[in-house]
């Protein structure tokens, strides 16, 4: 059966309201526009959505959170996001504020079997509170997996297979959700045929991804431009 | 005189050792990538999944998937690599990170930090800052040494959120250069014209 959908819509057939969904991208970086910009259009809510940002300056996935298509969000970050943050203080949303090295394990361990692993980071802190506390060399906290029923990532090139090769940083989380993700949807900029990238180049094998479509009209917007003066 | 942002990213970059590999918080931290002399031979990271991180770029260099973790635009030096975000955390948890140098809202005398919300009041979220201070050598805080309200960050006891407890080892502003020592800050270094009574609540400082 061909991996290969015709666009963001089809892509997405089968999303339905209460799910959770995994969003690959580090703010604006490496998001997956047309994915998003289609669940703006298909009637769906209470999502639990995993982002790093869940989108940034009134962007990404702030369409669907001010849509109020997002019940929970699990993050690291919620900085240069006011609609989250306001979101937040008007308890309109549940918030999971996680350190983002432990939200990339945990992501991480959800796609590799993992269930669960110790880290130092967040012990003393209140994200520690509630949680299994073991002492190795120092007190570490137990984390838990994260999976999803979708995941919606954006590469630079895939080939028909699933293959992708990541741009620059526009990598960050995408190939980890990839692999957490019951069904993981990638949109390219270029989709190539299989060969086209080289087996050694390959920065995520084929086998995580089920649906992949030649994505179109990508902004690829910079949020914060600098420049050598 | 206090000390400029600028010549705060001087002072740190003379902490430095040659050869280390350094990461970047969000905000001033920056401004010592702006300012590394490339005979430093200075790797920097920035947690999004860079190492190498160089010079800002032109307008015709630019480019909108070249990203540090504040979402500004960067170029990369020769020798540079991109990698994603679990294996950027795990140089940085896994102990392979030499410095790291963040922002902070808060830091007390037993080197506890706050830097991620303010109760009631703003949410930043902790970003990567509570991985860092666990998984790096040497942490550094960068900030100003007093809040918008003219109260001192350096205090004997954090009241907010905490990032991470005992956790920094250095701490400048731009009265000085700092470090937690129990139950005091150790002052290592002063601005020009600045004396320990003018930095207010001496008894801080040893």
């Amino acid at each position: 059966m061909s991996k290969i959908c015709r666009d963001a819509f089809e892509a997405l057939a089968g999303i339905q309201s209460g799910m959770t969904l995994m969003s690959g991208g580090f703010g604006l970086c490496g998001i997956a526009e047309n994915c998003i910009d289609a669940l703006t259009m298909i009637d769906i809510s209470n999502l639990t959505v995993i982002s790093n940002n869940i989108g940034n300056s009134g962007r990404g996935l702030v369409k669907i959170l001010v849509q109020k298509k997002i019940r929970k969000a699990i993050c690291s970050y919620v900085g240069g996001n006011p609609d989250l943050e306001k979101q937040m203080f008007a308890k309109e949303i549940d918030v999971d504020l996680v350190p983002q090295g432990t939200f990339a394990e945990r992501i991480r361990a959800g796609g590799m079997g993992i269930r669960g692993f110790y880290t130092p980071t967040g012990h003393g802190t209140v994200v520690a509170e509630g949680k299994d506390v073991k002492v190795f060399d120092r007190p570490c906290i137990l984390e838990t997996a994260l999976t999803a029923d979708f995941t919606i990532i954006k590469a630079q090139k895939g080939d028909p297979y699933g293959n992708l090769w990541f741009k620059e940083t526009a990598r960050n989380f995408s190939p980890l959700m990839a692999m957490a993700g019951k069904i993981t949807i990638v949109e390219v900029e270029e989709l190539v045929p299989l060969g086209a990238i080289p087996p050694e180049d390959v920065h995520l094998p084929g086998v995580f991804v089920q649906r992949i479509f030649q994505g179109k009209n990508y902004k690829n917007d910079i949020e914060f431009l600098k420049l050598k003066e | 005189m206090s000390w400029s942002k600028e010549e705060m990213a001087s002072e740190v970059i003379n902490m430095l050792s040659d050869g280390a590999t350094l990461n970047l918080g969000i905000g001033m931290p920056t401004l010592v990538a702006e300012l590394m002399p490339p005979t430093k031979n200075i790797m920097i990271q920035s947690e999004n999944g860079v190492m190498g991180v160089g010079e800002r770029p032109t307008a015709e260099t630019v480019s909108p998937t070249l990203i540090n973790a504040g979402k500004e635009t960067i170029t990369v030096n020769k020798g540079a690599s991109f990698f994603d975000s679990a294996l950027s955390f795990g140089m940085i948890r896994g102990g392979h990170i030499d410095y790291c140098i963040l922002g902070g809202m808060e830091v007390d005398v037993a080197g506890n930090l706050a830097n991620w919300m303010v109760p009631g009041q703003k949410i930043t979220g902790m970003g990567g800052a509570m991985d860092l201070v666990n998984g790096a050598k040497q942490v550094i805080i960068m900030m100003s040494h007093f809040n918008k309200n003219g109260t001192s960050k350096l205090v004997y006891k954090c009241q907010l959120p905490l990032t991470g407890t005992s956790v920094v080892n250095i701490v400048i502003t731009e009265l000085g250069i700092f470090a937690p020592a129990v139950d005091k800050f150790r002052v290592l270094k002063l601005a020009q014209g600045i004396t320990k009574e003018s930095l207010g609540g001496d008894a801080l400082y040893v």
